[in-house]
């Protein structure tokens, strides 16, 4: 249960990274990447995954 | 006394917040109609406290993009709102222009750049943060950073910032405390069925909102953002990007709008749109105005919020006078490669002075001009507008061949005043002249009665004139307004001799793939 992050759409913008509840998303080697140990798809925390609700490319999907 | 009317027609009283440095002014008139009232003015009708923060500020003061310099960071890649003509491959298309890419920097390489550039270019006096997403996004985080760092190494600069607002309430305070005493947002309507046609969506506490909620979302929290700057006295500029068809005659409302809550000034320009952008407009063959749409929407206006119109859209990452950008010379490798740069305002401070020096001067003798101007030519003859090739300093100093832009002047009875600018391609590029490249250039002015440069060939002049366009090469190298007043002058009595024609009604291309210009 977690989110990815689809790198050839996304722009780089770290949108999702001030997002997200649990520092689940970091810049590695140039591109943004969803740490699947530490996300939780945002449950029990909001209405719905933070990452997804902000990227302006809508390329943070379910893994 | 006079001070206080004209404080009226500079701010705005506000309805809901007046700055808090404002006195309290009658229900005064609505303030001088002309000119005459301009922010080029300087302390005679203007709040003192005001006029030092605006007067060496070049996007604030028309005046003073012609003696000083600006430069973006940018450090802000992050956005929370979609925008019906902006892709984010790209910068914000909300301050810069679209498709264009700026090199993102990290605070720290922010802060070595602008120390950098501040010992290169003694104009430099302003740092602002324009994107490439928004300034306040993310938590504003990367922002503040770099201001905090900045207030510390080199107090002298200005700082300012521009938002499109929707997390600007939450960071008011902040701004305050960094002394930040300009802010831009970006508002393109007063009414959510308008800006649901501009907004797709907005991220707001939490959650994606679409439709009219996220349009009604953003404007509150845009008023909001506003009113808590201006009650604070922080100077606020409000852009707003003028959409044919969907929002055109509606920003007569937000400049009344924006107006009644201290806007300080108002910048309405235009949609650039391209399919080649990738944005919902450019797709979808939404066009931009025309050089007389959008002056006519800010004719309209003017009387409203004090316009701007001299904004070039820079870059996220532009550096320099308005209308020029030297970001080339100071890429991330290049500072790099400048190892460790001192903090040393000398240059700037002396440069300072001289302007300083010369602006006094200069009030006496437009003033002069334009009484020459009053006396002689009657009330009757419509105003001209007048291209001119410019590098700064408010004088006629460019070849035309190089010009990179043209600055558009009315002048008319009433005296001359900047209204606008257009880009160009340089016409002798490398030399030699092109055909093409002059047919944009003649389509760019096509407005215009005559172009003031400091120095012309005998081909271009040959076709300006068949296009009813006099070249004027009389008044190299002297200041604009008062050539402008005497070339009207002359004007005049030549229409009134039957010997010229005026150009009424012709109207002018705005340059869309345009970027400003990096230096060869
Ligand atoms: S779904 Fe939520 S927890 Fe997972 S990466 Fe996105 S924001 Fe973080
Ligand atoms: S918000 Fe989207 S585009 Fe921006 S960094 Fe995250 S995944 Fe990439
Ligand atoms: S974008 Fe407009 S406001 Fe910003 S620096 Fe350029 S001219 Fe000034």
């Amino acid at each position: 249960m977690a989110y990815k992050i689809k790198s050839a759409e996304c722009t780089v913008c770290g949108a999702c990274e001030a997002e997200c509840p649990n520092i689940a998303i970091s810049l590695k080697k140039g591109t943004y990447v969803i740490d699947p140990a530490k996300c939780t798809e945002c449950q029990g925390q909001f209405d719905s995954p933070q990452c997804a609700a902000v990227c302006p490319a809508d390329c943070c999907v379910p893994a | 006394m006079s001070n206080v009317v004209s404080l009226d027609s500079i701010f705005g009283l506000g309805e809901l917040a007046p700055p808090a440095t404002m006195p309290a002014a009658p229900e005064a008139a609505s303030g001088c109609s002309s000119s005459s009232c301009g922010l080029s003015d300087g302390p005679a009708d203007m709040d003192p406290a005001v006029w030092e923060k605006v007067k060496n500020h070049p996007c604030y003061s028309e005046e003073a993009h012609h003696y000083f310099a600006r430069m973006h960071v940018a450090v802000a890649p992050a956005c929370n709102i979609q925008c019906n003509y902006c892709n984010r491959k790209y910068d914000c298309s909300n301050e810069s222009r679209p498709g264009v890419v700026s090199e993102k920097l990290t605070p720290d390489q922010a802060l070595k750049k602008i120390l950098a550039v501040a010992q290169e270019i003694p104009q430099l006096s302003v740092i602002g943060i324009a994107g490439p997403g928004d300034s306040l996004a993310a938590n504003g985080r990367n922002t503040f950073a770099t201001f905090e760092m900045l207030q510390k190494k080199a107090p002298d600069l200005k700082l300012c910032l521009s938002t499109n607002g929707l997390a600007l309430p939450d960071h008011v305070d902040t701004i305050a405390q960094y002394n930040i005493d300009h802010v831009t947002i970006t508002i393109n309507m007063v009414d959510p069925e308008v800006g649901a046609q501009i907004y797709p969506w907005i991220f707001y506490k939490h959650k994606r909102w679409t439709g009219l909620d996220a349009a009604k979302i953003l404007h509150e929290q845009q008023m909001l953002g506003l009113e808590m700057l201006t009650s604070r006295g922080i100077l606020v500029k409000v852009n707003s990007v003028m959409i044919p068809g969907i929002n055109d005659e509606h920003l007569l409302e937000v400049n009344k709008a924006v107006k009644s809550r201290g806007a300080f000034l108002h910048n309405i320009m235009p949609l650039i749109s391209d399919p080649a952008h990738g944005t919902y407009f450019g797709l979808n063959g939404q066009r931009g105005p025309t050089a007389q749409e959008l002056k006519v929407v800010q004719d309209a206006c003017e009387g409203g919020a004090k316009l701007m119109r001299h904004c070039r859209q820079c870059r996220a990452d532009a550096v320099g006078l308005l209308g020029e950008d030297r970001g080339e010379e100071f890429t991330a490798d290049k500072i790099e490669a400048m190892g460790i740069v001192e903090y040393d305002d000398e240059a700037r401070r002396s440069y300072r002075e001289h302007v300083e020096a010369e602006r006094a001067g200069r009030h006496a003798s437009k003033a002069a001009a334009q009484a020459d101007v009053r006396d002689s030519v009657g009330t009757t003859v419509d105003p001209i507008l007048i291209a001119v090739a410019t590098k700064g300093g408010e004088r006629i100093n460019e070849h035309f061949g190089h010009a990179k832009e043209f600055q558009i002047y009315e002048v008319g009875p009433g005296g001359a005043k900047f209204v606008g600018h257009r880009r160009v391609d340089q016409y002798c590029e490398g030399g030699s002249g092109d055909v093409d490249t002059l047919d944009g250039v003649l389509a760019a002015i096509n407005d215009c009665t005559a172009v003031f440069v400091a120095k012309i060939g005998g081909c271009p002049s040959k076709s300006l004139a068949e296009a009813g366009i006099e070249p004027v090469d009389r008044f190299a190298f002297d200041y604009i307004e008062e050539s402008a007043l005497a070339y009207f002058k002359d004007y005049a009595e030549r229409l009134d001799q039957g010997v010229v024609q005026s150009r009424a009604g012709q109207d002018a291309v705005i340059r869309t793939g345009a970027l400003t210009a990096r230096r060869a």
